[in-house]
């Protein structure tokens, strides 16, 4: 049991110290290996079951992988942040290991072996490399796995590892190219009905009138209402009635409070005049006055993006004797059911939220609001399992999206033009309101009685969130973020891959390339020359090597290449990316190179999986997407108005790991890519035009607008 | 209600429904073939794409009554774990997914076009993957597994 005088664990061991919360031998033959980290398309239960073979030294297929469920997983928070394998893979890391050596310890105390002769193979007990009668299952009764995690056995050494370090077929893949039923869109439980909630078109609003009889007429079959407050569902056995209603529905519903927004808030610049929290992180700002010839200084925007999942969210909940079971492809089962805790007035312990996989979510998105909406329903309807899929231009009209940002870079340049001092000063709303820190879930403020709106905070500077990657890496004298976090924004604002990173990304790289231009040298040869960290320098050289880098191109042909770089958090996965794109009235993008480092990768095809996913993901940011505005609030509600990156204008991707470095620590690798690849698409497409456009999205509009100023 | 008969599968059918109703709820909710997905009910995202007498569809907007009499390929039509499509298997060779949501549609659309086209470009299939969305950002490895399986099944692959 814990001393006082242990090293320090893991802190998601230390959080969940038994170690039967994270491995169990309960079948013959089986392991059950408990993740609090939950698959979002990201590969992580692949890469979590590498990690259990490895040191358990058991074949990965006899590995029954348990993943985000508040009955059996440890609580490891949210799946999010890129944080999966450096934080919570080390834990498990750590947990499987000790466990190894208990197994090992009690075959050496209990039936005469020299332990530094046993191992384990395939779950078996050898010495000297010979198989004994034992194995985990035949000793699982005796070896007591509920006492908890000291850190004190050595985990394996790199250089023995059979599994982690070497690419391994994603778990979950086939499922879904033969059609099972792999997600919660597809779960049906028995005496289900289909709900769906008429959403208060604003925060606040009320329910002034409802015209139920309307509402049951435009009904093709049976279907049941259910008001408390200004939570409005309908629901019915039939799925087809169901969703034709909620179609029709707020024609058949009258509000109250319906204060329209701005759509000027559409585009980011409303944020300059907004009354906000400021912080500065580092230095004060240099007092004296800078004359023109030594200063830099230039503003990016970005509108409001969506996490556009491709499919609605979607919940089930059932309220059975007392207890509240529900299935969510929520990214944190723990923080959701705290929350729904809150919400319905229950104990936590009468609630069990279960992980049930959705499309990819991309940060927070209507999961979360989904899931409490069928357990709101399912609250009124004991024993009724509940059912509740949102519709498309309801995920677009009400999921949280991300904040619009402007960001301005202001640089003090020394005699030699490089930067002397740097301010990344940067408006944002807020980019985490995720419901654990509580409140923030649709069906709850429309209850009677709604908990307060959750304060508007920062997180805490590194990784900051709306700050994430606001300070270069590069090797500046002086360097600051100026922070102003705007408290209220039209839209619900939380987080998306990314965060703050994407737009800071954006605007350092873009304005890196203005100095090295302003110098006169190579946007690569001008980041290196203030980019000490190896690491850093590694991944630029590699991209720059594998594009065929060519210093010295022109300028304005129409033709263009950008580089650009960041660590991401400054804290994980090192990425550079080069883009090529053709310009004429719109951006062609042609190809885009990669170049990471995220130490030792448990799987590496499936890190550059991610990483390519992260180039398309930034693509389509970069070059089409933007939330539109109304009077009414979100108004691009389908696939029309908020654009995406399509298969006709995919470029071309390579990927590569900069010498897979197997002896440092993993670094999360899933938001690496994004920023930079959104800035080398900028810088390029810059380098195309000679002309350079600071605000996102580079839309053909924003082409030819940049064109026609010449 | 009445009863509308039509071939899914290879299996003739019938289903006693609202004749409005969309395909895709008819083959989720009444034939219990949940590999066709919902992603926007639109017909804009590609989710729900079938084969209807061998040319890609989208389901959502389907009324099942536009369907009478007519073969339905889904994606469990395709192929099984134990006998997969060229399409199927190359996609797992590709590894090409990630949250893997709109995969079903895209193999429903590379199977038309492979059907049409059996040695399409990149650029062939790009152009037939449009109008399915995929936001993981997996099209790079998409694109490749169509390919294979092009090559694959010209080189006598069976299905």
């Amino acid at each position: 049991m814990n001393t006082p005088t242990l090293p320090a664990l893991p802190p998601l061991l230390a959080a969940n110290p038994r170690l039967d919360r994270w491995v169990g031998f309960s079948a013959p033959g089986r392991v059950t290996v408990s993740t609090g980290r939950v698959e979002i398309g990201q590969g992580v239960l692949t890469a979590m079951l590498q990690i259990a073979a490895e040191e358990l030294e058991v074949a990965p297929e006899r590995i029954l992988l348990q993943t985000g469920d508040t009955d059996r997983t440890p609580n490891e928070g949210y799946t999010a942040g890129s944080q999966s394998i450096q934080f919570g893979g080390v834990a498990l890391r750590m947990a499987c290991a000790e466990v190894r050596a208990l197994f090992l310890d009690h075959a050496a105390a209990s039936h005469g072996y020299s332990r530094a002769d046993l191992a384990v193979r395939d779950g078996a007990i050898t010495h000297r490399g010979e198989r004994t009668p034992h194995d985990y299952w035949s000793l699982a009764a005796a070896v007591d796995l509920t006492r908890h995690a000291t850190g004190q056995s050595p985990t394996k050494s790199v250089g023995d590892y059979r599994v982690v370090g070497r690419n391994a077929p994603r778990v979950d893949l086939a499922a879904k190219v033969f059609g099972g039923p792999a997600f919660i869109h597809d779960m049906v439980r028995d005496g289900m009905v289909h709900a769906r909630v008429v959403r208060q078109p604003r925060r606040g609003a009320a329910i002034a009138k409802v015209d139920e009889a309307g509402l049951r007429r435009a009904a093709k079959g049976p279907i049941e209402i259910i008001r408390d407050g200004n939570f409005l569902a309908i629901l019915g056995a039939d799925e087809t009635v169901v969703e034709a209603v909620a179609a029709v529905a707020p024609d058949h519903v009258a509000w109250d409070g319906l204060d329209p927004i701005n759509p000027y808030q559409e585009e980011a610049r409303w944020l300059l005049q907004q009354p906000s929290i400021d912080r500065v992180i580092g230095p004060p700002p240099p007092a004296e006055p800078v004359p023109a010839t030594a200063r830099h200084e230039a503003t990016y925007t970005r509108m409001h993006i969506a996490h556009a999942s491709v499919a609605p969210s979607c919940g089930l909940a059932q309220y059975r004797d007392g207890r509240l079971t529900v299935w969510t492809h929520s990214q944190g089962v723990y923080p959701l059911r705290d929350a729904l805790a809150r919400t319905l007035k229950l104990d936590p312990a009468a609630i069990s939220v279960k992980h049930v996989q959705g499309p990819g979510c991309y940060g927070h998105n209507g999961a979360d609001d989904a899931a409490t909406d069928a357990a709101v329903i399912a609250f009124h309807r004991p024993g009724q399992p509940v059912r509740v899929r949102w519709r498309r231009e309801e995920e677009f009209g009400f999921e949280p999206v991300s904040p619009a940002m402007v960001v301005t870079t202001q640089t003090v340049l020394d005699g030699s033009g490089h930067p002397a001092d740097w301010t990344t000063e940067i408006w944002s709303g807020r980019h985490s309101s995720r419901p654990g820190g509580g409140g923030n879930l649709l069906a709850a403020e429309a209850l009677p009685d709604p908990p307060p709106h959750p304060p508007a905070v920062e997180g805490g500077y590194p990784p900051g969130a709306g700050t994430r990657n606001g300070e270069p890496l590069y090797d500046f004298p002086a360097q600051r973020i100026v922070h102003h976090l705007i408290a209220e924004t039209p839209v619900r604002t939380s987080s998306l891959r990314g965060l703050g990173a994407t737009l800071n990304v954006f605007a350092i790289e873009s304005s890196m390339d203005d100095l090295a231009e302003r110098a006169g040298q190579d946007p690569v040869a001008y980041r290196l020359s203030v980019l000490s960290d190896a690491r850093a320098r590694a991944v630029v050289e590699h991209v720059a090597r594998i594009s065929g880098w060519q210093a010295g191109l022109s300028a304005g042909t129409g033709r263009g290449r950008g580089v650009a770089f960041a660590r991401y958090k400054n804290m994980a996965a090192y990425a550079a990316v080069v883009a090529e794109v053709e310009v004429e009235e719109s951006v062609r993008l042609v190809r885009v190179w990669c170049a990471a480092d995220a130490g030792l990768v448990i799987n590496p095809d499936g890190a550059i999986n991610q990483l390519e996913g992260g180039v398309i993901h930034g693509a389509s940011w970069a070059l089409k997407e933007g939330v539109r505005l109304d009077t009414s609030g979100i108004s691009s509600r389908d696939w029309e108005s908020y654009p995406v990156l399509r298969f006709g204008e995919v470029p071309e991707v390579t990927v590569e790991l900069v010498d897979p470095a197997m002896d440092r620590p993993c670094l999360g690798v899933g938001e690496a890519s994004g920023g930079p690849t959104v800035a080398a698409i900028g810088n390029a497409v810059a380098h195309a035009l000679g002309a350079r456009l600071r605000d996102l999205p580079l839309t053909r509009e924003r082409v030819m607008a940049t064109l026609l100023r010449g | 209600m009445e009863t509308t008969s039509l071939t899914v599968n290879g299996r003739a059918v019938s289903v006693t429904a609202d004749v409005d109703t969309p395909l895709l709820d008819i083959l989720r909710n009444h034939l219990g073939l949940f590999g066709t997905k919902f992603g926007c009910g639109q017909e804009q995202c590609g989710c729900c794409m079938v084969l209807i007498d061998g040319q890609p569809e989208k389901s959502c907007g389907k009324p099942l009554s536009t369907v009478a009499g007519k073969a339905i390929t889904t994606i469990e039509g395709l192929g099984t774990p134990d006998r997969p499509h060229p399409l199927q298997q190359a996609f797992l060779d590709e590894q090409a997914g990630q949250c893997g949501y709109c995969l079903p549609g895209i193999l429903i659309s590379a199977k038309a076009l492979l059907d049409r086209n059996p040695a399409p470009s990149r650029a062939e299939i790009a152009e037939a993957l449009d109008d399915n969305i995929c936001r993981c950002g997996s099209h790079v490895r998409i694109l490749r597994a169509v390919e294979r399986a092009a090559r694959v099944l010209g080189e006598g692959g069976t299905r």
